[in-house]
């Protein structure tokens, strides 16, 4: 049974769930995944470990209310279990021996980056954390990055919180006055993740992308997840999800991540139609 | 006397129209009376030919025997001796190859429906017998097996006849592999793979989903802290493979089993299903195997109005099973053979519109022996879909072998055994099926399976000694 031991709204669309599963507590490590089925005819959906207990054997997941999958997962409640749960999967984010690293987080996205600056944190890695939101509302873990981070911003699109202004620009202010980052991490929307490499290329900082292409199995057999990484195809749930961001399509992978829109909104609708008929 | 009607008796089956609009089974079987006929046709020959023709070797004159006799049930006990899983081998087994192939009543005429009758049987017995197997008096070893496709479950089986505590470790959320995810329902209906599961944890063998071996626990671990003192690693075929030709990664291009996973494990197929799958108008579905033909099936099923079977080789030359070929022209998909797709070509928003293809002959045979497909000159063309199943086979997920330090693999990634009784490089690890072979059938899985089981045995007892 994984059941949910603690609920938390990190903002109106943001949920973390603690999850008894002390298996996968015992194994994992910054940078991998599992797949959640929250009931039993629900999709199979890939969310990060945002964290985990060995001891207790707890194993944290924070996610984005997107669509019917997503929704499903939101509606239960602390005490519940989820129908399946399994991981670690992929590939840790490598850290090891390294002294300076710039951890680039945008939306969702820093629920995913936060295990790796707690990781490259304890392991005492100088780590600057730059993390980016729409607005003031959604901004999430901001004292769990401010415990880890040797310096850490805020940027929003509007300015309602922090610096205004997308991640990249801080970046490049940081890298031009001589940072000398060994390396940069960034996980979170593809488009910002493509903006945040072309920033990095020209002055040749090794930058590491957290890809999360569509998955079904994220075990290796379906090619669901495959991206074109320096020429070559890669399947993100055995290859990855961590890959050089100078090598990856980010355009073909964008593209790919929309394929079913259309049949995504359709669903949100039924589900929405179905929670006012539960209302009145 | 014999019933020497040179034909088989047909098989009842739904319409073609019928049925490739739906999902139910398209064969429905033999009645009683149809199965006793059928089995008059063989002569139970002495030197029995088909024998030999069946990978695990069932006495098939015996159990048609009793059949031709009235007794389904004797008939059952005769095909359990040598398989575990007649309900599936008598659906999906490529009989033209194997023991059908050998029938002497197929020199004149059909050859006995070797297939029908053992599927027959085997529905029999789940209809009718309900005995619950009892579990056997436990003799105190445990053993672990990687994988609940036909292969796992197979050693499973035997393993616990025989008093073992075997657990079974799958990392889907549902156990059958490829019976599950990969051969559609139509085919082969769930509830039957799903009655097999059921079987076995009767008799004590334990199923453990959502473990995904090499990640949550190594094998190292299974053998060290948990006190398996064998494991089987029956893993599968794993990664799909693509063709390497430019916009292969356009929307509307699929591999054949995400879309079959898609469909069958993920149930896409059901109206109030919440995976998404394409609504394709048309679909090429590149390949020639049972693969290609399950996705061009299913795409049909999902309303495409036209769904190509691309290969590049024959008619003859088709690898997957006969019946299916058939069935899967008169439910009206065209087979583009000889032709070969060397690029996708995609709409401005980056969806497949097309396929451009060229017309192969067959020249001398290859390595394989069979004729290598060359390009015929000028002969480029260009096939209208918005949808590309490629179904071109797979290579060995590399999750188990990278974790396993010792284990060795051929160059191709497969795990190497000793020979037919599966032990691998490291000692009490067995592996056999698809992760040993690369993608081959469910009895080829099944046998070895039976192999390993009666080695692991073996092998334990001896050192019990
Ligand atoms: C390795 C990996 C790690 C991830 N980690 C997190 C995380 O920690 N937190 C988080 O909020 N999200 C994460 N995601 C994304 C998350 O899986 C999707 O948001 C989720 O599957 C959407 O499901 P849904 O049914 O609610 O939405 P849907 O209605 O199915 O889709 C809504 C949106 O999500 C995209 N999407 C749909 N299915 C997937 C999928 N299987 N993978 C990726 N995107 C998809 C769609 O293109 C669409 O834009 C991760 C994805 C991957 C591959
Ligand atoms: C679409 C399709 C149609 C086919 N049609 C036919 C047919 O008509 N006739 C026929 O004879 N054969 C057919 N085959 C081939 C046949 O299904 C396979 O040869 C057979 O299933 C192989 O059995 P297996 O037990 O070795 O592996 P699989 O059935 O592949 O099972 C392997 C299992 O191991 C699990 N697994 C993998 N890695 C791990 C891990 N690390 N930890 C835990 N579990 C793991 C997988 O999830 C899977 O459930 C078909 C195959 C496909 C894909
Ligand atoms: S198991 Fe397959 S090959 Fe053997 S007798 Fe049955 S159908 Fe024929
Ligand atoms: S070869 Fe054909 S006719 Fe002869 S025993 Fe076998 S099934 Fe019967
Ligand atoms: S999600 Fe199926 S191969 Fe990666």
């Amino acid at each position: 049974m994984f059941t949910i031991i603690k609920r938390r709204e990190l903002n109106p669309t943001v949920t973390e769930l603690c999850i008894h599963a002390p298996l996968i507590a015992k194994k994992a490590k910054a940078g991998q995944f599992i797949i959640v089925r929250a009931k039993e005819d629900s999709e199979r959906i890939p969310l990060t470990i945002a964290g985990f207990d060995r001891e207790a054997g707890t194993v944290s997941i924070i996610f984005q209310v997107v669509g019917a999958g997503t929704m499903q997962l939101n509606s239960l409640k602390e005490g519940e279990a989820v129908h399946d749960f399994v991981g670690p999967l992929g590939k840790a984010t490598e850290i090891e021996g390294l002294k300076n690293v710039c951890v680039v987080g945008g939306g969702v996205g820093c629920a995913i980056a936060l295990p790796i600056a707690q990781a490259l944190h304890e392991q005492g890695t100088k780590v600057t954390g730059i993390v980016g939101f729409r607005n003031k509302d959604l901004v999430i873990l901001e004292d769990e990055f401010r415990a880890c981070c040797d310096e850490f911003i805020i940027m929003t699109d509007d300015g309602s919180y922090g610096e205004k202004g997308v991640v990249t620009a801080p970046l490049e202010k940081k890298i031009v006055e001589g940072a000398n980052f060994d390396e940069v991490i960034t996980i979170g929307p593809l488009i910002m993740m493509k903006f945040v490499v072309k920033t990095t290329k020209p002055h040749n900082v090794k930058t590491v992308v957290s890809m999360n292409p569509i998955m079904v199995d994220g075990t290796g057999m379906c090619g669901g997840c495959r991206l074109t990484v320096g020429g070559q195809t890669k399947f993100a749930c055995v290859d990855g999800p961590d890959f050089d961001g100078f090598e990856v399509d980010f355009d073909e992978a964008m593209h790919r991540g929309t394929m079913y829109k259309p049949f995504e909104a359709h669903a949100r609708e039924a589900e929405c139609n179905l929670l006012k008929q539960e209302v009145q | 006397m014999p019933n020497m009607d040179p034909k088989k008796c047909p098989m009842p089956s739904q319409e073609p129209n019928v049925r490739n609009k739906n999902f139910k089974e398209v064969a429905l079987g033999y009645t009683e009376e149809m199965a006793v006929n059928e089995a008059k046709r063989c002569l139970q020959c002495k030197n029995h030919p088909c024998r030999s023709g069946c990978p695990v070797e069932i006495d098939i004159p015996g159990f048609i025997k009793h059949v031709a006799e009235g007794d389904f049930e004797a008939a059952y006990n005769v095909i359990a001796q040598s398989s575990a899983l007649p309900a599936v081998c008598g659906r999906v087994c490529p009989q033209e190859h194997q023991c059908e192939g050998k029938c002497v009543r197929g020199i004149k005429g059909e050859t006995v429906g070797i297939g029908r009758l053992e599927r027959f049987v085997a529905d029999w017995y789940r209809n009718n017998v309900h005995t619950k197997p009892t579990a056997p008096a436990p003799n105190g070893h445990k053993v672990a097996v990687i994988g609940a496709g036909p292969s796992g479950l197979t050693v499973a089986g035997d393993l616990a006849k025989l008093g073992y505590k075997v657990t079974v470790y799958e990392a889907l959320h549902v156990a059958g592999g490829v019976l599950m995810y990969g051969i559609p329902e139509f085919r082969l209906p769930k509830d039957i793979v799903q009655h097999e599961v059921e079987g076995l944890k009767e008799l004590g063998v334990d199923i453990e989903t959502n473990m995904v071996i090499g990640k949550v626990l190594t094998i190292d671990e299974l053998m060290n802290d948990y006190g398996f003192e064998a494991v089987y690693v029956a893993s599968g075929a794993g990664l799909p493979r693509f063709m390497g030709i430019p916009g292969e990664s356009l929307n509307g291009v699929y591999s054949a089993n995400e879309y079959l996973t898609r469909v069958n494990l993920m149930k896409a197929y059901k109206e109030d299903s919440r995976t998404p799958i394409m609504k394709s108008k048309s679909v090429a579905v590149v390949g020639g195997g049972n693969v290609a033909m399950d996705a061009a099936r299913c795409a049909k099923r999902l309303g495409a109005e036209n769904v190509y079977i691309v290969y590049r080789r024959g008619m003859a030359e088709l690898p997957a099973r006969k019946e299916e070929v058939e069935h899967a022209e008169e439910e009206g998909i065209v087979f583009k053979t000889l032709t070969n797709p060397t690029e996708v070509l995609g709409d401005e928003n980056g969806w497949v519109k097309g396929m451009t293809c060229v017309e192969m002959e067959l020249g001398e045979p290859d390595a394989s022996g069979r004729r290598r497909p060359i390009v015929k000159e000028g002969s480029e063309f260009v096939l209208n879909v918005d949808t590309m199943i490629m179904a071109l086979g797979t290579s060995p997920n590399p999750l188990i072998r990278s974790t396993t330090p010792g284990l060795d693999a051929d160059k191709h990634g497969c795990l190497i055994t000793n020979g037919p009784d599966g032990l691998t490089s490291r000692p009490m690890v067995y592996a056999g099926g698809d992760a040993v072979t690369g993608a081959a059938t469910v009895i080829l899985a099944m046998g070895a399976g039976k192999e390993a089981a009666r080695a692991i045995d073996a092998a334990i007892k001896a050192k019990e000694q």
